[in-house]
């Protein structure tokens, strides 16, 4: 029945308010997490959640997009967009995760990167290109889960993995609907016709071999039942590590790579 | 200078005619300046490397013309050159859109990749065209640039990405963000091998482009004032609502925050590339 919902719905259920955040799921998932602050060059961006803790005792880098539940907490958070030091905040503690062998996963949710003065001042594109860059060639398992909003370059930039989660109810696309009618068809208010046509539904990204996995949301919303997802979620996780870790390091990175050359090339 | 000219034509016979009536009239064989508003020969602007002689204002120019300013003549191979449209989103229109401007532009695509020499010395080449829906990267131009790095990669050769473009191409949606994806990494694996990579901003320069590998050359050069960004300014003026400063975006803005080695003008560019890819020739083909 869910698989019938309109693709603008799943747009509006991905932006709710009481959807849980980024901060809930480390809450769940992760036991002890500590995080850490800071990019070492200008500043901390909290529209980033970094740090360290234990998935079912071992040891993860966790790297999160988090908007705020209330609207103190997204001023707080500027709504989940990520400025460059937010990037650089990831880079850094991604590059420590592989030092130490550590596993990161990667939580998505955000309207895109920040388009404001200083985010250009500081190289917001110089900063997301770096991100995907260096996260190519990472030798540690990657986990990407988009939670709720992946949007543009500000999402793509830390969902380079071995493993790419989908939740049923997220959205993943190169703009928003609003966005994309804006400029396609000169009128943002066709942002309805626009989600239907974006291809932007955890079922379309399936399809196309964008994502690898959906998790699917309890029929009485995900907020009623959020255990339940984070448990189907754990689970994977445990078992992702596992078989990636069997692999040699230039194996994984080959599939990695693999991964996003064949994309573009599977459809006709 | 110019201006003068046309004021003394304007003089033929007895009736003055104003400078931009003038210019109408005159359509075909003069151009205004978009910067000094100057009008200008075009056969002048077009000896001086579509450079403004008035204020040096570079001018957009196709990818044909930039590779027969850069590479030496008769050397260029282009590869991949008739590549088949995709369409993932069955966006309405799109087809006949692309169709038409490889009609109108004899380009297939927004992007021109081959091989080639500078003043003798080989290198792969990437030169994308912003008469072809703006330069924006759509599955072909990703394919193409991305193949290129390979190639570069396999042949051990260095690569030259001369970048033009508005971002990632909105009518292949999400499958055109991943081409940003696709082309980075292509691009680390180059680096990676320890290969040397340039790349040239040309105006504009912006969105998914500079969010990938335009950003990630070991060189990264510009021409003068051309608009290098990741949000339009636009965009941001709608988001901080407030008025951009003069020169924001500029290339001489981001050379001087420190995201661009170099300002190089049109007319140096060739024999800038040739000083770079000469004293990294010891390093290639290891």
């Amino acid at each position: 029945m869910s698989n019938q919902l309109k693709a603008w719905d799943r747009v509006l259920k991905a932006r709710e308010a009481q959807r849980p955040k980024a901060s809930d799921y480390i809450e769940n998932l992760i036991d002890d997490f500590m995080e850490l602050h800071g990019d070492r060059n200008y500043g901390d961006d909290k529209a980033f959640i970094c740090g360290i803790g234990y998935l079912e005792g071992i040891p993860v880098t966790v790297i999160a997009q988090q908007k705020g539940k209330t609207t103190k907490e997204n001023m707080e958070r500027n709504f989940g967009m990520p400025n460059p030091e937010g990037y650089r905040k990831a880079i850094r503690l991604m590059k420590q995760a592989e030092k130490f062998g550590r596993p990161i996963i990667t939580i998505i949710d955000t309207p895109g990167a920040y388009p404001g003065m200083g985010a250009e001042e500081r190289g917001q594109g110089e900063a997301i290109a770096r991100s995907m860059f260096e996260m190519s060639q990472l030798k540690t398992p990657i986990i990407a889960v988009v939670i709720g909003e992946g949007s543009s370059g500000g999402a793509l930039a830390i969902c380079i993995a071995d493993k790419i989660y989908m939740l049923e109810n997220a959205v993943y696309s190169i703009l928003s609907p609003e966005g994309f009618a804006s400029i396609l068809y000169k009128d943002s208010s066709k942002c309805k016709e626009a989600a239907e046509n974006m291809k932007l539904t955890s079922y379309d990204l399936k399809e196309l071999g964008i994502i690898d996995e959906i998790i699917k949301e309890p029929k009485k919303g995900i907020e009623n039942d959020f255990e339940k997802v984070v448990h189907q979620l754990r689970q994977k996780i445990l078992q992702d590590i596992a078989e990636i870790e069997k692999m040699k390091p230039t194996e994984m990175l080959e599939k990695r790579y693999e991964k996003y050359r064949q994309i573009g090339n599977t459809f006709d | 200078m110019v201006i003068d000219q046309i004021k003394k034509i304007n003089q033929v016979g007895s009736e003055i005619v104003k400078n931009e009536e003038a210019s109408n009239m005159l359509i075909g064989k003069w151009v205004k300046c978009d910067n000094c508003k100057e009008i200008l020969y075009k056969e002048e602007v077009h000896e001086n490397l579509n450079v403004c002689p008035n204020c040096g204002k570079h001018f957009r120019i196709s990818s044909r013309r930039r590779i027969a300013q850069i590479v030496d003549e008769g050397t260029f191979e282009e590869m991949n050159s008739d590549m088949p449209i995709k369409d993932p989103l069955h966006f309405e229109g799109y087809v006949k859109k692309i169709q038409a401007l490889q009609e109108k532009t004899k380009l297939k695509e927004a992007v021109q990749t081959g091989i080639g020499e500078i003043y003798g010395e080989k290198a792969i080449l990437a030169v994308m065209d912003g008469n072809f829906m703006m330069g924006s990267m759509g599955s072909v131009v990703g394919e193409k640039i991305t193949y290129a790095i390979e190639e570069a990669t396999k042949q051990r050769l260095p690569i030259i990405i001369f970048c033009v473009s508005g971002g990632a191409r909105m009518q292949e949606g999400i499958i055109s963000l991943m081409q940003m994806a696709k082309t980075t990494q292509a691009f680390m694996k180059l680096n990676k091998a320890g290969l040397l990579s340039v790349c040239v901003l040309t105006d504009p320069t912006t969105g998914g482009v500079t969010a990938s590998f335009a950003s990630l050359g070991d060189i990264i050069l510009a021409e003068p004032k051309a608009l290098i960004g990741f949000a339009g300014p636009r965009v941001i003026e709608q988001t901080v609502k407030q008025k951009l400063p003069e020169g924001f975006q500029s290339s001489e803005f981001l050379l001087e925050h420190g995201f661009i080695d170099k300002i190089v003008e049109r007319k140096d560019m060739k024999k800038v590339l040739y000083q770079i890819l000469k004293l990294h020739h010891s390093t290639e083909n290891k």
